[in-house]
């Protein structure tokens, strides 16, 4: 019996693999941004050639778009001649290969991989690439989705077709009930933490068992968000009726009849028990706590409640140099700057209700600057309409435009040098937030917890009976 | 792309695991929509100070580097972002060859289409490489070797058809090119 992942594979062959040549793997759905896709439309236009599938193909603006509050889109300001450049060229090459943009007017746009599934254009058993390592959290919907660089963009957009080997399979068995206090981000950290950042390398990591079974789309997404994290080419998850009900209805799903059959099809496509993987993993959800990253990348992972490990090696005791931690400090001694809620990991209607949730009554620490940035204008205004605007403010926090924002800080969004930031993204690389900024990546209970303290703190004592 | 045959320098080390492309080329840089330029901006955290001004003992600053066409890095080279702007500014700084003990998909797909050699060795290999900075190595892509001044000599792993690509100079669209019948039968049974 195929895996989920071999069950998709096998359906987009368009030319199978020999031991000489890759195969010819078909696309279904092409997502793009304005970061990595100039240079392929340039190649496009340089070889005279067309976009294939335009209909296959959808286009948003996140990476350098400013989230600066505005009452009105035309006073959004590009910051730096560069990004606006990039900006102007990605409507310019939308316009000119006829390809929907969801950009400054569309009350669409948002992170690529946020709209992708609330605009219901992500379904199960699709192909789905995009020039982003973190288009691994499509396969929530049991989508085999992964992040290609900018000479695959090009391939994708002139034969919606890619060149690839064939991966290995890692099954991750996570099975018991999430204690309170514990999110899909700490299940996640905790596999990144217990595998490593090449962990997953050359391998679709599939998710299983009770844990992922029980949680929400907006969670899985979190889970598979990260496993480009894990160093895997994709992570999935079998639909199930809480994908359907998530996408039903939805602008870019079948409707009516078609709606029916599209559901029968795509509940054949988990394997069963006697699916076999490569590889295997299992994790505990009951015995986890919420975790946060010490160091320099998303494999140096503890409890919040633990003490900073000692550094087995140089490139180690650089990571925790880099953060300004030592050896037996406890986390939570670590005075916090900034805390930035967003990010393609964590910036869904959810996550903001969870944050808002710990701050509501509560203020931001004096000295701490946070801020609340929705994965897309849809998310910003189903959040005004439950007030959550409101609480945030109230806390002190700053609201928000959509945006990637402070995860990668391309848009002016920032931290200082030498400042800790608790973030809900998915990267606390050296200067991934500004440079010599310092990330501690964590869930947004977690962050909303720190910054009503002013450091590294445990969301639980902080969590409502409702929570 | 200029075919890749040999390969002939000497190694610049840079032994930090786990160097991600936010290090390779920070994000800031991403705004360009050329794909020249990125070898100043290579590393460019690590190789000047906050002024802008080149750190001196930092490897890559060094007037030899500046000839080497070999990095050798540490383990798990590249993980991290899809930006192709990685493998752009190695290539942009003269680098032909990568190597560690593992090298991320993603990266490693980038490089491959840019004319940049990942070459994956066992620990042995790469501790040797970590402790002898500057070795003269020699890389033949048709025979997958890596020799040393020593007249050591192993074989590394790479895709047949990634490697052809590499000795060719070829560009993989032309290769897609080739099966739009098979692409265009593939829509008519999908849809």
């Amino acid at each position: 019996m195929p895996t989920l992942f071999e069950n998709v594979w096998n359906q987009h062959v368009v030319v199978a693999e020999t031991a000489n040549t890759p195969a010819v793997l078909y696309i279904d759905l092409h997502l793009i941004h304005e970061v990595t896709t100039p240079q392929a439309f340039s190649l496009l236009r340089s070889l005279n050639l067309s976009v294939r599938r335009t209909d296959r193909t959808l286009a948003t603006m996140d990476h350098s778009t400013p989230t600066t509050p505005v009452s009105s889109f035309k006073d959004l300001a590009v910051v730096g001649e560069s990004a606006v450049k990039q900006i102007t060229v990605m409507e310019q090459n939308c316009a000119d290969f006829g390809i929907e943009l969801h950009g400054f007017n569309s009350a669409h746009r948002g992170i690529v991989h946020v709209i992708g599934p609330e605009l219901g254009a992500t379904q199960p058993g699709k192909t789905i690439v995009c020039g982003d390592s973190h288009t691994s959290t499509h396969g929530a919907f049991g989508a085999l989705a992964f992040g290609i660089g900018t000479t695959e963009v090009g391939h994708v957009l002139a034969t919606q077709c890619l060149l690839q080997r064939k991966p290995k399979t890692l099954g991750v068995d996570i099975t018991g009930a999430l204690p309170p206090g514990v999110f899909a981000k700490d299940v996640i950290l905790a596999l990144i933490g217990e595998i490593g950042v090449d962990g997953g390398t050359g391998h679709v990591i599939e998710y299983r068992g009770d844990t992922i079974a029980a949680m929400d789309m907006d969670e899985r997404m979190t889970v598979c968000n990260m496993s480009i994290e894990a160093g895997a080419r994709a992570g999935m998850i079998a639909p199930d009726d809480t994908t359907y009900q998530y996408l039903h209805g939805r602008p870019k799903v079948p409707k009516g009849a078609d709606w029916d059959a599209a559901v029968t099809r795509w509940r054949t496509l988990p394997g069963d028990d006697s699916a076999r993987f490569d590889r295997h993993v299992t994790i505990d959800a009951a015995q986890l706590k919420p975790k946060v990253t010490f160091g320099t990348n998303p494999g140096m992972v503890i409890g919040i409640d633990e003490a900073v490990p000692q550094a087995n090696d140089t490139s180690e005791q650089k990571a925790l140099d880099y953060m300004q931690l030592s050896a037996g400090q406890a986390m939570s001694e670590a005075p916090v700057d900034v805390v930035f809620v967003g990010s393609c990991t964590n910036s869904r209607l959810s996550d903001l209700e969870l944050a808002a949730d710990i701050l509501r009554g509560r203020k931001v620490a004096p000295g701490v600057r946070m801020l609340v940035v929705p994965g897309s204008q849809q998310i910003k205004k189903d959040a005004e309409a439950r007030g959550l605007d409101q609480v945030f403010a109230a806390a002190g926090a700053e609201w928000r435009e959509s945006g990637c924002s402070m995860c990668l800080g391309m848009n002016g969004d920032t931290v200082a040098s030498g400042k800790l930031s608790v973030s809900t993204s998915n990267r606390n690389f050296e200067g991934r937030q500004g440079i010599g900024a310092r990330t501690v990546l964590a869930s947004p209970a977690t962050a909303a917890a720190s910054a009503i303290t002013g450091h590294v703190a445990d969301p639980r004592p902080f969590l409502r009976d409702d929570v | 792309m200029t075919p890749l045959t040999h390969i002939r320098s000497r190694t610049v080390v840079l032994p930090t695991r786990d160097i991600d492309t936010d290090q390779i080329i920070p994000a800031r840089f991403l705004t360009s929509t050329s794909k020249e330029g990125f070898g100043e901006k290579l590393f460019h955290d690590l190789r000047y100070d906050t002024d802008g001004n080149p750190i001196e003992d930092f490897v890559i600053n060094t007037v030899a580097a500046t000839e080497c066409r070999v990095l050798v890095a540490g383990n798990n080279f590249g993980c991290g972002s899809s930006r192709e702007h990685a493998p752009w500014a190695l290539t942009d700084f003269g680098f032909q060859a990568v190597i560690s003990t593992e090298i991320a998909d993603i990266f490693r797909n980038n490089s491959l289409k840019n004319g940049l050699l990942p070459i994956v060795v066992d620990e042995q290999i790469h501790d040797w490489l970590l402790s002898h900075p500057g070795a003269d190595v020699e890389i033949d892509v048709a025979h997958s070797t890596l020799t040393f001044d020593n007249g050591r000599q192993v074989t590394y792993p790479i895709d047949a058809f990634a490697r052809y690509c590499l000795l060719e100079g070829i560009d993989q669209l032309g290769f897609l090119q080739q099966h739009s019948d098979a692409i265009v039968e593939f829509e008519r049974r999908y849809e």
